[in-house]
C-alpha cells in the first residue's frame, strides 16, 4: 500500500452526477416502451380473497391488466414467504400485495389500482405485542445464528446478594426504514432473459432469489443497481418491488416500472419490531458489576420468523460472573420485521446503556467511570481475547473532547433561563464481520486498470473506498484505476448490511490486485500488449477465518436542553468517538457515522409507528405524521475516531461504520434527558406529552 | 389517480361561474395540500381551476391603518412583508413556525386557509371517516388520536385544523373576503369555520363555488406587542401539537386589550374568548394567564391519547403572555 490513497479523504466518485440529477436511480433508466405497475394492498389484515373483479379496472383508460393470484405468471417457493407474491388467495397481514395494475401511465395505473374489487372471507387478528401475549415462544435461535438464551453463573442469586440493583423496563415502538429511494423496480424479459434495474442493498442476492422464484438459470438474470438511494437494511434482500415488476413485465410482455409509495414502505418490506427488554443489573458498592440479565419480546409474523438478536449486545459488552439472557416472540397477523439500522444492537444497546446509567446513579459513580471500571478485555460470551477493544479509549477520549470532567451528578441541578441543561453519555459496540466476495482487476495496455465486484453503493460512498483500496492494491495512483460495481453481471459479492460491505469487498479486492500484480511480473517482456485479468474468490480465507470476539466500539456524549413547561427536547451538542479499525474515506466515513447518529438521535426523540390494533397497520404512514429528525433538532454533531490496528480482522484492517453511529446514541440522549430533569423516560419517544408540565415538579 | 382538466380563468368572475357550474370542480392555489390529496384519493376533482394568475398577489396598505392581502400572496411574500413585520408580528411568526421554506414559496394565503385536516384516518381512503365519506364513521375517536382535538369535538369528528397562519387570524379578528356567485361578502374569520357536529364534511361557511379573494386586517396598533409560540414534535416542518397567538396590550401592568387564540386543540383555530374575558381589566401575572387558560380549557374532553395537550396549552399561554407583558 505504497500510495497510500486509503486513509485520504476523497469526494465521492459518483457525487456530480449526484447532484446534477444525472445518477440514474431504478426507475429512472429510459426504456422504450416502458408500462407502468401499482401494487395494491390487501384491505384486510387476516383472511382469504373470494373474489377479485377486474372489469372496471380494466375498462379504465390505459390499464394494460390487472394480475392477482388468479392469473398472475406461476413462482416456485422459497425461504421467503414475503416475495411469494400473487400466488394464494391467503391474506396474512394488512398491505400485504394481492395484485398489480399494469397500465401505459403512473397516473392511470393508479387510478386502475383504486377500481380493482376484492371481496375477503376474514378471521379474527392479533397485531399489538404484549409482554403478557398468550402466543410468546421461544425461538430456535436468534439473528442471524446466535444461541436463543444464554446463562453463565447463577444470576438470581448473583441478583438477590447484590447491595445495589436496577431493575428497569424499555420499551421501543416501531421503526420504518424509510430510505429516501423507495423500493423501486424497473423490469424487462427478453428472449427469457430478466433484466432489473433494482434499488437493493445486493445485487448478487437478488438474482439468486430471481433466478430461484422464475426458475430461470442465475445467468439469465441480471440486476443492476449502480445508484441506491438508501436501505438502511430494508433491501438486504429482493423484495415487493422487484418481484412484482418481473411478474408483471412477463405478464404484459413488456417493461414495468413499479415503485412502491411512501405509505407502502410501512410494513410489506420489514421495518424494526417493537421490543420490550426488561435488564437486570446488580453490582457491588463500588459499582463493579455482578450480575446482569436482560430478557428481550418482540415480534414476528405468521409467514416466517425473524428473531431480532436484542439481548445479543449485552453478552458482550460489560463483564459479571453471573448473566443471562433470553428472546421470547410472538407470532402476530403483521409484516414480517426485517433487518433495520443495526437490528439487535441498536435496540439493545438502548436498554442496557440506559439501564448502565440508572445504575451509576444508583450506586454514585459517574457513568464514563463505571463504564470503565467494568470494561472486558476477554469476551464474556466466547470466553477469548477480543481481537481489539478500545472502548475505554473512546470513553476517555470523548470524555475529554466533550467537556466531561467536573459533571454534577445531580439531576435537574443545571438551568439556562426555561431550559434545564442535562448530558449523557453510552458505550456502543457492533460486530466486525466479513462475508465472501470475488473480484476481478484487469491491467489495460494504456497503463489503467479495471476493478470490477459486484459491491452496492447505497449513499454510503462504497464506490469511492473501493476505488482508494484497489489503487493501493494495484500500487498505482487512484486516476489510474476504473471501479465498476453495482451488476449482476459483475463477479458475485457480498450485500451492504451488517456493517460488512467495505470488510468483505476490500478483501476481494486487494487479493485480486495482489494476484494481477503477481501475474504481471511473471510475464516475459516489459509492457503486456494485451488486457491481462485475474478473477479472485475469497471464499476459502473467509471461510477458513478463526472464530474470534472481533468488535468495533464507540462512546456517545450528548447535551440536551429541555424546556420546563412544555417539555421539548432539543440537542445543544452530540458528540461521538469511535474505535472501527482502518478508516478508509474519512469524508465519507464522517458522513456514516453522523448519519448513524442523527439516527439515534431521532430513535430517541422522534420516530415511532402508530399501530391501530382495529385495522392492522401503521396509520402514521407518510414523512409528514411519521417524524424523523431534522437539522434544527440539534445544534452540533460530531464524529471522531482512534486509529486503530487490528491485524485479525483482513487485508484493509477494517471493521465496517455503517452501523456503530446509532448504537447507544438513543441512549445517551435518554440518559441526557434524565441529568436535566430528573425524569427517567423508559419509552421511546421521548416527547412533550411525556415531559411536559416539568416546571410544576420543582 | 382520476384525470383531471385544467382551467385557467380570465378574472374572479369567469373563476366563480365555472366553479358554480361545475359540482366536481376545485380551486387549485399552490397545490400543497390538494395535490397530494388527489393522489390519496381523498379528493378527486374532475376541474381544477388555477387562481394563480388571478391579481390578487398583492398586499395593500388601507386608509384605516389595515391591512388587505390578496389571497394568492404566498406564504413566504407574507412573512416576509415589512408592514406585516411592523405591524402584525404573530402574524409573521405564524407564517414562519409553518411547513418549510420550499412549501411557503408555493402556498397561498387563500389556499393557507382553506387546506384540510391532517387526521391521518381523513387521508387514507381505507379507514373510516365521516369528514370525507360522511356516514362511514370516525375512526380517530377511539383510534390513535394523539395530535387531535380536545375541544369541541363531536362523535362524527375529532379532527383540528392545521393552519398556524388561520390562528394567527384569528386572534387579530381578520375578515375575509369572499366572491360568490351573486356579489361579495365579508366573513369574520371566526365565523368562517364549523364545528364538526354532525356534519364535519362541511368545514366552512362559504358557499358551494365560493372564492377567497382577500383578507383584511383590521388596524391594531396594539398587534406591535403580539406573538406566535407553536410547539411540535421536532424543532422544524411538523404540524403543531399546541400553538398559541396573542396579542396584549397593558396600561400600567393592566390588560388593556388581549387577543388569544389557540391552534390544534379543535376543529377550527380556537379563540380565546373567556380567556380574554378572565385577562381584561385586571393586574397582569402569570398567575392570572395560569387562570384564564383553565378558564378557556375548563370545557377541555381529552380523548384517549391527548390529555398533554391541556397542560401544554396552558404552559404555553402562560408563557407567551408574560413574555409578551415584560416586552
Amino acid at each position: 500500500m505504497s500510495t497510500g490513497a486509503v486513509g485520504r479523504a476523497y469526494p465521492r466518485l459518483e457525487g456530480r452526477e449526484k447532484v446534477t440529477g444525472t445518477a440514474r436511480y431504478a426507475v429512472e433508466y429510459p426504456v422504450d416502451g416502458v408500462t407502468y405497475g401499482w401494487a395494491v394492498p390487501s384491505a384486510v389484515v387476516r383472511g382469504r380473497i373470494t373474489r377479485v373483479d377486474t372489469a372496471e379496472a380494466l375498462a379504465s383508460p390505459g390499464v394494460l391488466a390487472v394480475l392477482h393470484h388468479g392469473n398472475a405468471p406461476r413462482l416456485a417457493p422459497g425461504p421467503q414467504p414475503e416475495v411469494w407474491l400473487l400466488q394464494e388467495p391467503a391474506v396474512h397481514y394488512r398491505g400485504q400485495f394481492v395484485a398489480v395494475v399494469v397500465a401505459t401511465s403512473l397516473e392511470a395505473a393508479r387510478e386502475g389500482a383504486r377500481l380493482v374489487r376484492i371481496d375477503y372471507d376474514t378471521g379474527p387478528h392479533s397485531t399489538v405485542l404484549a409482554a403478557d401475549h398468550p402466543g410468546l415462544y421461544r425461538p430456535d435461535k436468534v439473528n442471524p445464528n446466535y444461541p436463543t438464551d444464554t446463562a453463565e453463573g447463577d444470576f438470581d442469586a448473583g441478583y438477590a446478594a447484590a447491595p445495589v440493583r436496577v431493575d428497569a423496563t424499555y420499551r421501543t415502538p416501531a421503526y420504518h426504514n424509510n430510505p429516501m429511494e423507495p423500493h423501486a423496480t424497473t423490469a424487462h424479459w427478453r428472449d427469457g432473459r430478466l433484466l432489473v434495474h433494482d434499488s437493493t442493498q445486493g445485487a448478487s442476492l437478488v438474482r439468486a432469489t430471481l433466478a430461484e422464484l422464475f426458475e430461470v438459470p442465475p445467468e439469465s438474470v441480471r440486476v443492476i443497481a449502480e445508484h441506491v438511494g438508501g436501505g438502511f437494511g430494508s433491501k438486504g434482500y429482493a423484495k415487493a418491488s422487484v418481484v412484482l415488476a418481473a411478474l408483471a413485465a412477463r405478464h404484459v410482455d413488456r417493461p414495468v416500472r413499479l415503485a412502491l409509495t411512501r405509505q407502502q414502505l410501512f410494513g410489506p418490506v420489514g421495518y424494526r419490531t417493537p421490543i420490550i427488554q426488561r435488564v437486570r443489573l446488580a453490582a457491588d458498592a463500588d459499582g463493579r458489576l455482578t450480575a446482569i440479565c436482560h430478557d428481550a419480546i418482540s415480534q414476528t409474523s405468521t409467514i416466517r420468523e425473524f428473531a431480532e438478536q436484542t439481548a445479543v449486545y449485552t453478552r458482550s459488552m460489560y463483564a459479571a460472573p453471573h448473566r443471562r439472557t433470553t428472546h421470547r416472540l410472538v407470532r402476530l397477523d403483521v409484516p414480517t420485521p426485517f433487518w433495520m439500522r443495526a437490528p439487535g444492537e441498536c435496540p439493545g444497546a438502548y436498554a442496557l446503556e440506559s439501564a448502565m446509567d440508572e445504575l451509576a446513579t444508583a450506586v454514585g459513580i459517574d457513568p464514563v467511570e463505571l463504564r470503565i471500571r467494568n470494561d472486558a478485555q476477554v469476551d464474556p460470551d466466547q470466553g477469548r481475547p477480543f481481537t481489539s477493544r478500545n472502548l475505554v479509549a473512546c470513553l476517555r477520549d470523548g470524555a475529554q473532547r466533550f467537556g466531561w470532567a467536573d459533571r454534577d451528578p445531580t439531576p435537574r441541578a443545571r438551568r439556562d433561563g426555561r431550559w434545564l441543561i442535562g448530558t449523557g453519555v453510552a458505550g456502543s459496540s457492533y460486530p466486525a464481520r466479513a462475508r465472501p466476495s470475488s473480484a476481478t482487476a484487469t491491467a489495460r495496455p494504456d497503463g489503467s486498470f479495471l476493478v470490477r465486484i459486484n459491491a452496492t453503493d447505497i449513499g454510503t460512498g462504497a464506490r469511492t473506498a473501493m476505488w482508494q483500496v484497489a489503487a493501493d492494491a494495484l500500487g498505482v495512483p487512484p486516476e489510474r484505476v476504473e471501479i465498476r460495481i453495482g451488476d449482476s453481471d459483475l463477479p458475485t459479492a457480498a450485500v451492504a448490511g451488517g456493517s460488512m460491505g467495505t470488510a468483505s469487498w476490500s478483501w476481494a479486492v486487494i487479493r485480486a490486485g495482489q494476484a494481477l500484480r503477481e501475474k504481471l511480473r511473471d510475464l516475459p517482456g516489459d509492457e503486456p500488449s494485451g488486457e491481462v485479468t485475474v478473477e479472485v474468490s475469497t471464499d476459502d480465507e473467509v471461510g477458513g477465518q478463526p472464530t474470534l470476539p472481533r468488535y468495533a466500539y464507540g462512546a456517545q456524549f450528548v447535551e440536551v436542553r429541555v424546556d420546563a413547561d412544555t417539555g421539548e427536547v432539543r440537542l445543544n451538542r452530540m458528540l461521538g468517538v469511535f474505535a472501527a479499525g482502518r478508516i478508509v474515506n474519512p469524508t465519507t466515513a464522517r458522513s456514516q457515522l453522523v448519519g448513524g447518529m442523527t439516527m439515534g438521535l431521532s430513535m430517541a426523540l422522534h420516530e415511532e409507528g402508530l399501530l391501530d390494533e382495529r385495522y392492522g397497520d401503521w396509520v402514521n404512514h407518510d414523512l409528514a405524521t411519521y417524524h424523523i429528525t431534522v437539522c434544527p433538532d440539534v445544534e452540533s454533531i460530531e464524529a471522531y475516531w482512534l486509529d486503530e490496528q487490528d491485524d485479525e480482522l483482513n487485508p484493509a484492517g477494517v471493521k465496517g461504520i455503517g452501523e456503530i453511529g446509532i448504537v447507544g446514541a438513543a441512549a445517551a440522549v435518554a440518559n441526557a434527558v434524565h441529568h436535566a430533569t430528573g425524569v427517567r423516560i423508559r419509552e421511546l419517544p421521548i416527547r412533550v406529552d411525556k415531559l411536559v408540565g416539568l416546571s410544576a415538579l420543582a | 389517480m382520476r384525470a383531471f382538466r385544467y382551467h385557467r380563468p380570465a378574472d374572479v368572475a369567469d373563476a366563480v361561474a365555472v366553479l358554480g357550474a361545475e359540482p366536481q370542480a376545485a380551486y387549485l392555489g399552490g397545490g400543497t395540500n390538494l395535490v397530494d390529496l388527489m393522489k390519496l384519493g381523498v379528493q378527486r376533482p374532475d376541474l381544477l381551476v388555477d387562481v394563480t394568475g388571478l391579481p390578487l398577489d398583492s398586499v395593500e396598505e388601507l386608509p384605516d391603518g389595515g391591512l388587505r392581502v390578496g389571497a394568492t400572496v404566498r406564504n413566504s411574500d407574507l412573512a416576509a412583508h415589512p408592514v406585516v413585520r411592523r405591524d402584525y408580528p404573530v402574524l409573521a411568526r405564524a407564517l414562519l413556525a409553518a411547513a418549510s421554506g420550499q412549501l411557503r414559496n408555493m402556498a397561498t394565503t387563500g389556499g393557507n386557509l382553506l387546506q384540510r385536516t391532517r387526521c391521518v384516518y381523513f387521508q387514507d381512503t381505507g379507514k373510516a371517516c365521516n369528514k370525507r365519506a360522511p356516514g362511514s364513521g370516525c375512526a380517530a375517536l377511539h383510534g390513535q388520536n394523539r395530535d387531535l382535538a380536545v375541544l369541541d369535538w363531536s362523535e362524527q369528528c375529532v379532527a383540528t385544523h392545521p393552519s398556524d397562519l388561520a390562528v394567527a387570524l384569528a386572534a387579530l379578528d381578520t375578515v375575509v373576503e369572499v366572491h360568490e356567485t351573486d356579489g361579495t361578502r365579508d366573513i369574520p374569520i371566526t365565523a368562517l369555520y364549523r364545528s364538526p357536529g354532525a356534519h364535519p364534511e362541511r368545514e366552512t361557511t362559504l358557499a358551494r363555488g365560493a372564492l377567497i379573494t382577500a383578507i383584511r386586517l383590521p388596524p391594531l396598533p396594539a398587534a406591535r406587542r403580539s406573538t406566535y409560540l407553536k410547539v411540535r414534535d421536532r424543532a422544524s416542518f411538523a404540524f403543531a401539537v399546541g400553538s398559541v397567538a396573542a396579542v396584549l396590550d397593558l396600561d400600567g401592568g393592566v390588560v388593556r386589550d388581549v387577543r388569544l387564540a389557540y391552534g390544534a386543540v379543535a376543529h377550527r383555530p380556537w379563540r380565546a374568548y373567556r380567556a380574554e374575558a378572565e385577562l381584561r381589566g385586571r393586574m397582569f401575572s402569570p398567575e392570572l394567564a395560569g387562570r384564564a387558560a383553565d378558564v378557556e380549557l375548563a370545557e377541555a374532553r381529552p380523548l384517549r391519547h391527548n390529555g398533554f395537550k391541556v397542560p401544554l396549552t396552558r404552559a404555553i399561554t402562560v408563557r407567551v403572555l408574560s413574555e409578551l407583558a415584560s416586552s
